[in-house]
């Protein structure tokens, strides 16, 4: 693997659960996240999304196994464990449940790097300026706090910011401002957008919006019932959607503006 | 007269635990809305904006600090019973997590009957054939009365709780972030359904979100609140008309319907 690996790719990934494996959750799944480039992941819920996600870390829940495929980063084959948090960082939905209430954000960071095997004196000047990349002006404050000490937006911006500590050149970002308000889930994206440029990260972008999905993708994946039904630019699929569940999702995401799928 | 009108109304929350009173918060201060029959009324607003408390208030979950509410001209805390009972028919509420709002050892059936027995004159048999009646009404198959809520979707069981709101014949629904958790598609079906169903039965919505896009689609008037005031009222026509720095925010916080339109959202 080199140093800045170009190219995160999935490679015929199944999901099964049930005894022996028999129920097919997500099936023959093939995706590739390139470095500065935004990927969006969009279904209905249950179609499979964060599965997916969960499986490109290696965090799939008790009972649910990867039964096939393989992940490879700029070509070479990788175990999802030896990746996550180095090559690829993660930021959640919910970021109140995402913090241990217990533990201040300096814990929280300094237990990522270790986690991770970065040693503290290398990350530690770089902390305050990762939070202050991220709109936290204050960093030695924030440092200090309890997660119930801070809002919904200041958690989620607290995550990104130690998602680029780890220096990762890529993200999976599973529903990231599904539950934030809507002015800060704006700020967070116009965020996203702009550490994306910044970092040239290769960014997995898990949502069932497509309003985030016009917002910052640029590649869009869609997944039923567990399976890829289609995969191509933004541009396509808001304009020229081939497949009938892309069009159904697309043809009511532009309905709530009073617009209609073109023909 | 009005159906529902709330008056000045104020109220703060405080937490006491064992090392005292936390500092109080103001929720609503002084805050004025009426609701007529058979319209729709958006109330939009940022997290934390009061707009929920209030909701809360309109159909007495809660009692006001200051202030009161009026139920066709009366004082909510001096109905008589009989007029306590029609204000619970006519007046019932739809919550954004349906899986919270509803008893989880109760099948579908027994929710959606539960209003039906104690807010109707209805024997067991007319309770079964209205249940069934309302499950078509929102377009669910009659064999999901009797699963739990476990064993339905998230989708499907906001839609047995928008059956359970419309079981005893309501006037007005409070519909706080009902549709929100929904998938797109979903949303929209729920959407033309609550419009199909005012249509036949003159019911009066208020719709309760932080989504402008669902009030221009839906409400005949929108209310913006922020930090517990409402500060500007529009007809949902005019939304170009917003005028308060709050309402702006709102408005710019929408997401683009097409990619090329990113520029424009900024």
């Amino acid at each position: 693997m080199s140093l800045t690996p170009k190219h995160f790719t999935l490679e015929n990934l199944t999901i099964a659960t049930g005894v022996d494996n028999d129920r097919l959750l997500v099936e023959d799944l093939s995706l590739q996240l390139t470095r500065g480039r935004v990927l969006a992941l969009v279904g209905a819920s249950g179609s499979g999304k964060s599965l997916s996600c969960s499986a490109a870390l290696g965090v799939l829940p008790p009972g649910v196994a990867r039964i096939g495929g393989r992940i490879l980063v700029d070509g070479e084959v990788r175990p999802a464990e030896m990746l996550r948090g180095r090559t690829v960082a993660t930021i959640m939905q919910n970021p109140r449940s995402a913090f241990n209430p217990v533990k201040t954000m300096r814990e929280h960071v300094m237990e990522t790097l270790t986690a991770i095997g970065r040693s503290r004196r290398d990350a530690e000047g770089k902390i305050e300026a990762a939070l202050r990349e991220v709109g936290l002006d204050e960093p030695e404050a924030v440092l200090g706090l309890y997660p119930f000490e801070m809002s919904g937006g200041m958690l989620q911006r607290m995550m990104i910011a130690i998602a680029l500590l780890s220096e990762a050149p890529f993200l999976v970002a599973d529903e990231p401002t599904t539950d934030l308000d809507v002015v800060v889930q704006m700020r967070i994206l116009a965020l996203l957008e702009g550490l994306v440029r910044e970092h040239d990260l290769g960014v997995l972008l898990v949502t069932h919006d497509m309003g985030v999905v016009a917002r910052l993708a640029d590649d869009v994946a869609v997944l039923d019932h567990g399976r890829l039904v289609e995969t191509a630019s933004v541009d396509e699929i808001f304009h020229r959607p081939k497949h009938h569940v892309t069009r159904m999702l697309v043809g009511a995401h532009l309905a709530r503006y009073g617009m209609e799928l073109a023909e | 007269m009005s159906l529902l009108r709330a008056e000045n109304v104020a109220k703060h929350y405080q937490t006491y635990s064992l090392v005292g009173a936390s500092a109080s918060r103001m929720a609503l201060d002084g805050v004025s809305l009426s609701i007529e029959e058979g319209e729709t009324v958006g109330l939009l607003g940022r997290s934390g904006c009061g707009k929920s408390t209030l909701a809360r208030l309109l159909c007495g979950l809660e009692q006001p600090g200051q202030g009161q509410v009026f139920y066709r001209g009366d004082d909510l805390r001096h109905l008589t019973r009989a007029q306590r009972r029609a204000f619970r028919r006519d007046v019932q509420m739809v919550f954004q997590d349906s899986v919270s709002a509803v008893d989880p050892r109760f099948d579908m059936r027994a929710i959606i009957a539960e209003p039906l027995r104690h807010l109707t004159d209805l024997d067991a048999r007319a309770r079964e054939a209205r249940i069934r009646e309302l499950l078509e009404m929102v377009e669910l198959p009659a064999a999901i009365a009797g699963m739990l809520p476990s064993q339905v979707s998230g989708g499907q069981l906001q839609r047995v709780c928008i059956a359970r709101a419309l079981a005893p014949r309501p006037k007005l629904i409070i519909l706080d972030e009902a549709v929100s958790d929904l998938d797109v598609h979903l949303q929209a079906s729920a959407i033309a359904l609550l419009a199909k169903l005012q249509k036949s039965e003159g019911i009066a919505y208020l719709f309760v979100t932080h989504d402008l896009r669902l009030t221009e689609r839906f409400a005949e008037r929108v209310v913006v609140m922020d930090a517990g005031r409402v500060v500007e009222e529009v007809p949902t026509g005019s939304l170009a008309a917003f005028k308060h720095p709050a309402s702006l925010l709102l408005k710019d916080a929408v997401l683009p319907p097409l990619p090329e339109m990113r520029a424009a959202a900024q």
